[in-house]
């Protein structure tokens, strides 16, 4: 205790040090909200240009031609919600499965280390997944993944066209791949942070293993579940290397998956360096609308954990 | 309960007295690191690191892909041959990425396979010097198909997607008793702004009026239905490995990665295949305005000569014709080693490492040529050389 004491030095009159404290702790969180402010303001400045050009036709624009100069997003729109909507596809329910193994099902010294090996995943960097996606997933689509799907389902506009493996698939793969680690890590956690009382309930009235994860664990944890989904959305959105290096480059909207496309993130990393003038000011618009689609993203999944939110059984309710 | 309670007491105050010893062995900790720091900063500070001379300069450029491996060896010959006191790094990305960066002042030189338009080169006052030139080949991913011969008009039809297939009749007819498969066609094209493209292009707008009214010449082109890869290399890496593919790189990289490329038919109707010297024929009749002039309108495409490729192109550095400027960090000695360098480049010494990278050394007229332009190349208004 007196050595406890000891280290207190009480320095400061303690309201005048406590002021200071609160003030400099809000200036850091402040300055975190002017980082936003200020990228946001300086992409709608440098956009200018374009904007006052192309006007609110940019967002459905249909061409991107530096030689005419003409500029529009709606490719890049197409295929940056495509590839994200098929990374959330194959991801999602994979993700879920490896959290409830993780969560319920694995004995302990098979669970620390799987879930080690997770969330080292997450730390891979996106160029090493895009390198390892063209040399080794990119072959094996093409050869394998791509021709089974195109037998039966060759007929439909999806799968039209040759299994070169650049193309919008590939790139949804290794999305959902580079996604997995971070959802499945989160939703994980949500599980194991449902109270044993639920499970307990559940089994006492004589559910089932299935039945136990399915109505105590998922339902209850829906919510940090769907969280941690938009996480994974979130960074499917904004993936740039990975997606460039896999998705053929091409700046045209096509509806069939073997196609080679083009999302927003990967255009620009494509063009900033050679990018002048208008061309520059339009680059910059793409950044804008990919900064605000990813916001009504964000926006649209609060609504829905809003709405999921009052549909959770609180603990303690009822028993 | 007093005895546990003095002895708690006894384990904080150990655990308490630690940092203290623990405080000795961190000053002395922290004080060797800043010995360290402090005698690396003297080191650089006195250049030992840097082989003890203040003379040595580095020179940056960046841009065209198509003369990089060409670049680098010359990098690495002129770093030998000036006993380790000049360093050029040479970046490429596209002579569209050179172009904005020498606008820009970012690099000391661009390399760019186009030429930049009359009214950017007089604004900025940028040089046009030729350092070499070379041939574009079709390079195709069909390994059943040995020698296939194409012309311009079929070229562009395969390039606009109006021919689908490898077997389609334009193209047998090119190549009799040659089984061509039924394969599709994977066309595969540059995503980034290419000097490469541009002069591809230009030869396909050349020899298809349907080419020239829907795309046009251009360093960006808008390619229906096409795969689109970043730099010479690239593309050549995407043909490489995709089956029965078809795409346009520089003669280099071709047989640097093995990969097959078509004879094209010339102006004259012989099919020839790209190399060094079929290069050199189509350059023969080029004539070219004066390094400050409007390079714009220069080309060598679908060139005249029985031995002439028809997709050849010369690769320009740009550089400013006044080196000085309070942008730029460059001083003096940087200026006269970056002509210097230019001046080895076009003569003998850099030339004579042309053919043995398939491209093609320069006439004696656009050496003659690209001395002069070296010669005008000023420092706060005075001549270097």
């Amino acid at each position: 205790m007196r050595a406890a004491r000891s280290r207190l030095t009480f320095s400061g009159r303690s309201s005048g040090a406590d002021k200071l404290f609160e003030y400099g702790v809000l200036a850091i969180a402040l300055s975190t909200l002017i980082l936003v402010w200020g990228l946001v303001l300086k992409l709608a400045v440098d956009a200018q240009p374009s904007i006052d050009r192309f006007g609110p036709g940019f967002i459905i624009g249909m061409q991107w031609n530096p030689n005419t100069e003409m500029f529009g997003a709606l490719p890049f729109i197409f295929g940056t919600l495509l590839t994200s909507g098929i990374a959330i596809l194959i991801g999602v329910p994979l993700s879920i499965g490896i959290a409830v193994y993780l969560s319920e099902l694995a004995p302990p010294w098979v669970r620390e280390p799987l879930a080690f090996v997770v969330e080292l995943l997450a730390a891979v960097p996106s160029v090493i997944y895009g390198l390892w996606a063209m040399y080794a997933l990119r072959p094996f689509i093409a050869h394998s993944i791509e021709p089974f799907f195109m037998s039966f389902l060759g007929w439909t506009p999806l799968f039209q066209g040759n299994a070169v493996g650049l193309d919008k698939f590939t790139a949804g793969v290794i999305l959902a791949i580079m996604i997995i680690p971070t959802v499945a890590s989160v939703s994980k956690e949500t599980m194991r942070a449902v109270p044993d009382s639920q499970r307990e309930a559940a089994l006492s009235l004589g559910a089932t293993r299935y039945e136990t994860t399915r109505i105590a664990v998922l339902s209850y944890a829906r919510s940090g579940i769907f969280g941690a989904c938009i996480l994974g959305l979130g960074r499917a959105l904004g993936e740039t290397m990975a997606v460039t290096m896999t998705i053929g480059n091409a700046n045209r909207i096509s509806w069939s998956l073997l196609d080679p496309g083009q999302t927003m993130s990967s255009l620009i990393a494509n063009n900033w360096g050679e990018a002048q003038g208008i061309q520059l000011s339009a680059l910059i618009e793409i950044g804008l609308v990919l900064f605000i689609v990813a916001l009504i993203v964000n926006l649209f999944a609060r609504l829905m954990v809003g709405r999921i939110m009052k549909a959770v059984p609180t603990t303690g309710g009822g028993l | 309960m007093s005895e546990q309670k003095a002895n708690i007491g006894k384990a904080t105050e150990e655990k308490v007295a630690m940092p203290h010893k623990g405080g000795n062995s961190m000053i002395m900790v922290v004080g060797a690191m800043i010995v360290v720091v402090v005698v690396i900063a003297a080191i650089f500070a006195t250049g030992l690191l840097n082989g003890g001379t203040k003379e040595s300069v580095t020179l940056t450029g960046a841009g065209a892909t198509f003369p990089m491996p060409l670049i680098l060896k010359w990098a690495d010959e002129y770093y030998n041959s000036t006993s380790h006191k000049v360093k050029i790094n040479y970046g490429g990305g596209g002579s569209g990425a050179g172009i904005t960066q020498i606008k820009d002042k970012h690099v000391d030189f661009a390399g760019s396979d186009a030429p930049l338009s009359a009214t950017d080169s007089s604004t900025y006052g940028l040089l046009h010097i030729p350092e070499t030139l070379g041939p574009i080949v079709v390079a195709y991913n069909e390994p059943s198909v040995v020698n296939l011969k194409l012309d311009g008009p079929t070229l562009a039809k395969i390039f606009m997607k109006n021919i689908t297939v490898w077997n389609d009749a334009a193209i047998s007819a090119l190549n009799p008793g040659v089984t061509l498969p039924t394969d599709q066609i994977t066309v595969v094209v540059r995503s980034d702004s290419s000097g490469t493209t541009f002069a591809f292009s230009g030869y396909l707008a050349v020899v298809s009026t349907e080419f020239q009214t829907l795309y046009g010449q251009g360093k960006s082109v808008s390619w229906k239905e096409a795969i689109g890869a970043s730099g010479n290399p690239g593309v050549a890496q995407t043909v490489l490995t995709t089956p029965h593919s078809i795409g346009y790189i520089e003669l280099s990289y071709a047989k640097k990665n093995n990969i097959q490329f078509a004879l094209l038919k010339n102006q004259d109707g012989n099919f020839v295949t790209a190399s060094s010297e079929t290069a050199a024929a189509a350059a023969g009749s080029a004539s070219l305005p004066a390094g400050n002039g409007d390079w714009s309108h220069v080309s060598i495409l679908d060139a005249p000569g029985a031995d002439s490729y028809p997709i050849a192109t010369f690769t320009y550095i740009l550089v400013y014709k006044e080196l000085y400027n309070d942008q730029s960090k460059m001083n003096k000695t940087a200026a006269k080693a970056l002509v210097d360098f230019v001046w080895w480049a076009v003569h003998d010494n850099g030339q004579s490492f042309s053919s043995g990278l398939y491209y093609a050394p320069l006439p004696a007229s656009v050496v003659s040529l690209n001395e002069a332009t070296l010669n005008s190349i000023t420092y706060n208004g005075v001549a270097l050389r």
